[in-house]
């Protein structure tokens, strides 16, 4: 089962690309959306399951993000069959064989117990969605997806060599090196610690640029602002998500080591360094595409400064890769949608969104709300209950800074996306020719609606399933 | 023979990083990175030999073949594409570095000492004593970062790149025995491909502009 998870996106991805026909093609996309979801459900219901000799192997921390990509990318894929027939000029060949090759290495990330192996799949996510964020062809966007793919190359092979150095520190030991997950957090405590630390200073440096932390974010605003909306709500909500899962397993080897302070304290400062980052350049921001990348820098921030935090905040940021990822689903599809009917990615020339589009407007709206925590949406839930962690374990400073940032966060969105959506629209506005239509609007109603739900009710088998994850990373199942 | 019988080569590689800091010409600092990759195609069995506890004729078949392979891709193909995705503009065979050739060359140097000094915290195996082996790899590790972030071609920032990587396989060396060889077969396979993509992307460029400096790909700012 494990194998097919991974292998049988790779056969859809080879079927995208045999299919000639233009119109028919991104079709695919929903249907191997679908049977991958499926096959993720049953998945997720199993206490075991491994493959490939054990280089494979679904943990609870990995149950989460897997459940996590499947719904992604299935309401992701069922924005492209109405997103592409708007753009129908373009040939969607290259795109659809890549967005499914792109779920395959995801999926091989999250199960795979080989650190080798995961970072091999990591560099291939890289490589794979080049060709997406170069869809619209002009040399903003070429100069978008050089800077990515430089980047996040460098990044990734920062990442390469801070995992040869975790295998000599297991060779230090006296161990039977290993890049085998299990292997490594069994023999944990005998690791050689210099080599530890060298090791995860390089991992997160590396994981952490693909994840878009700053000071290495400096790829996320053009690549976000130049891709289509489908291809940011991926990049935003899968591939950043996979980098920190990636992290998430060093910081698993160094709680099994015992050693994990200075993990914790380096993620504290990087996470509150990236809020502050997000939340300056998110004033002002002239291109609401940027915004939204601006946005995601902050959210990463919040993800390693809960497990920074640890305790309970690992639970609250675990709850809030979730939430981030379903709403960055709305906010991306909606600017895509206002993109294109506007024709414009500038504040100063939209106006009047609610009018022009009335559906996508509200959704947008709906997403700035959620996405700056206010009930009664999901993140709300996750931030406050982070909020709450770090008070509770005395982390007044951290805490303090944190909501101080949300507030910036808050203002400064906030003033952008109400200039959008209130007003009247421009002339030029209303005589494009796109209009709301339900093939581009259904998949984001269906985010809204999981953060709307997830924002009121955790449901009990989610709340189980993250707090294992947390018991899981933390070591002490 | 131990992991010594490499450092006459590893010296050859960190000298190279030298060259490829001061060069100012392009052709000159493709055939620097080709060459320092046929070094390290060479050095792979070598220090597969030097390694093995045993210290006897480990060199299978599959190993040479790899070695070779290593050789081909970094020493011919890649240079090769690399060259083939720039015919197409006027492109200009000078170098012209944000920083100065003779800065890079001192932060280079700066840079080499940094990491050998570092290099004494990180304590190694009785049987991997090579007083080189991680100082040529960080060293060769800086030496990629510095020619991709103060080049402004697109093909040095390429060339940066395959030297950044050359540093993280000396120091994968190391861990020859550890490494199963898919893991190795599946890095080169990624290092191919990705400047194969950065290749096509570059011919992009050219055709969008007319030299392909990554000054023309610098619209996007705040």
């Amino acid at each position: 089962m494990a194998e097919l998870l991974v292998c049988l996106p790779v056969v859809w991805a080879a079927l995208a690309f045999a299919v000639p026909s233009n119109r028919w093609r991104p079709w695919v996309l929903p249907a191997g959306g679908l049977v991958q979801l499926v096959l993720a459900t049953q998945a997720l219901q199993q206490t075991k399951l491994t493959g490939w000799d054990n280089w494979l192997n679904l943990d609870p921390l990995g149950k989460v993000f897997l459940g996590l990509i499947s719904v992604l990318f299935f309401l992701c894929a069922c924005y492209a069959p109405g997103y592409l027939a708007q753009r129908s000029q373009r040939n969607n060949r290259v795109l659809c064989a890549c967005l499914m090759l792109s779920l395959a290495m995801m999926t091989l990330i999250i199960l795979s117990h080989h650190l080798g192996l995961m970072w091999v799949a990591m560099e291939a996510t890289t490589l794979i969605s080049a060709p997406g964020l170069y869809f619209n062809h002009n040399p903003r966007s070429l100069e978008a997806t050089w800077k990515y793919l430089l980047i996040c190359s460098v990044g990734i092979a920062l990442a390469l060599l801070g995992s040869l150095f975790l295998a000599y520190a297991a060779l230090h030991g006296g161990l039977q090196t290993s890049l085998l997950f299990d292997d490594l957090v069994r023999q944990a405590p005998q690791l050689s610690r210099p080599w530890l630390h060298a090791a995860f200073v390089f991992l997160f440096v590396g994981y952490g640029t693909k994840m878009g932390l700053a000071p290495m974010h400096t790829w996320k605003p053009d690549a976000y602002g130049e891709a289509p909306g489908m291809i940011g709500a991926l990049l935003a909500g899968g591939l950043t998500n996979c980098a920190f899962l990636c992290i998430l397993r060093f910081v698993h080897i160094a709680n099994a080591a015992h050693d994990v302070q200075f993990a914790h304290r380096m993620m504290v400062f990087v996470g509150l360094f990236s809020m502050g980052v997000g939340a300056v350049f998110m004033v002002r921001q002239r291109d609401f595409k940027r915004m939204l990348a601006y946005s995601s820098v902050e959210h990463m921030g919040i993800l390693v400064l809960g497990i920074g935090i640890g305790g309970a905040a690992t639970w609250a940021a675990l709850l809030h890769t979730i939430n981030n990822a379903m709403t960055k689903g709305i906010l991306f599809l909606s600017a895509g949608n206002i993109h294109r009917a506007y024709e414009t990615k500038l504040t100063a020339d939209v106006r009047g969104v609610l009018r022009r589009l009335p559906l996508s407007g509200w959704l947008f709206l709906l997403g700035f709300l959620a996405i700056t925590g206010s009930p009664p949406f999901a993140p709300f839930v996750s931030e406050f209950s982070l909020l709450a962690a770090a008070f509770r374990q005395g982390r007044f400073i951290e805490g303090a800074l944190f909501a101080i940032m949300l507030l910036v966060v808050f203002i400064g969105f906030g003033a952008t996306v109400t200039s959008m959506v209130f007003g009247e629209p421009s002339p030029a506005a209303e005589s494009t020719t796109i209009r709301d239509s339900l093939a581009t609007c259904w998949p984001i109603v269906g985010f809204a609606l999981l953060v709307l739900v997830l924002g009121v009710y955790l449901p009990p088998p989610l709340a189980t399933l993250l707090r294992e994850a947390a018991a899981f990373l933390e070591n002490s199942s | 023979m131990s992991l010594t019988a490499i450092d006459p080569f590893l010296v050859a590689v960190v000298l190279l990083n030298f060259f490829l800091l001061g060069t100012g010409r392009l052709k000159a600092l493709i055939f620097a990175v080709a060459l320092q990759g046929a070094i390290l195609g060479i050095i792979y069995p070598l220090a597969h030999q030097g390694i093995h506890p045993s210290g006897s004729n480990v060199v299978s078949l599959r190993l040479l073949a790899l070695a070779a392979a290593m050789i081909v891709i970094k020493a011919g193909v890649m240079p090769r594409m690399l060259v083939y995705a720039m015919r197409e503009a006027n492109v200009s065979w000078r170098i012209d570095p944000y920083i100065g050739l003779t800065t890079s060359l001192l932060l280079g140097a700066v840079g080499t000492g940094l990491a050998l000094v570092l290099s004494r915290t990180l304590p190694l195996r009785s049987e991997h004593a090579s007083h080189l082996l991680v100082p040529a790899s960080l060293s060769t590790v800086l030496t990629g970062f510095l020619v991709l972030t103060t080049r402004r071609e697109a093909l040095t920032q390429v060339l940066g790149y395959l030297v950044l990587e050359n540093g993280i396989f000396i120091f994968g060396l190391l861990l020859v025995d550890a490494l199963p060889l898919i893991v190795e077969v599946g890095v080169l396979l990624d290092l191919f491909v990705g400047v194969f993509v950065m290749g096509i992307i570059i011919h992009h460029v050219n055709r969008q502009f007319t030299a392909s400096t990554s000054d023309h790909l610098s619209a996007l700012k705040e």
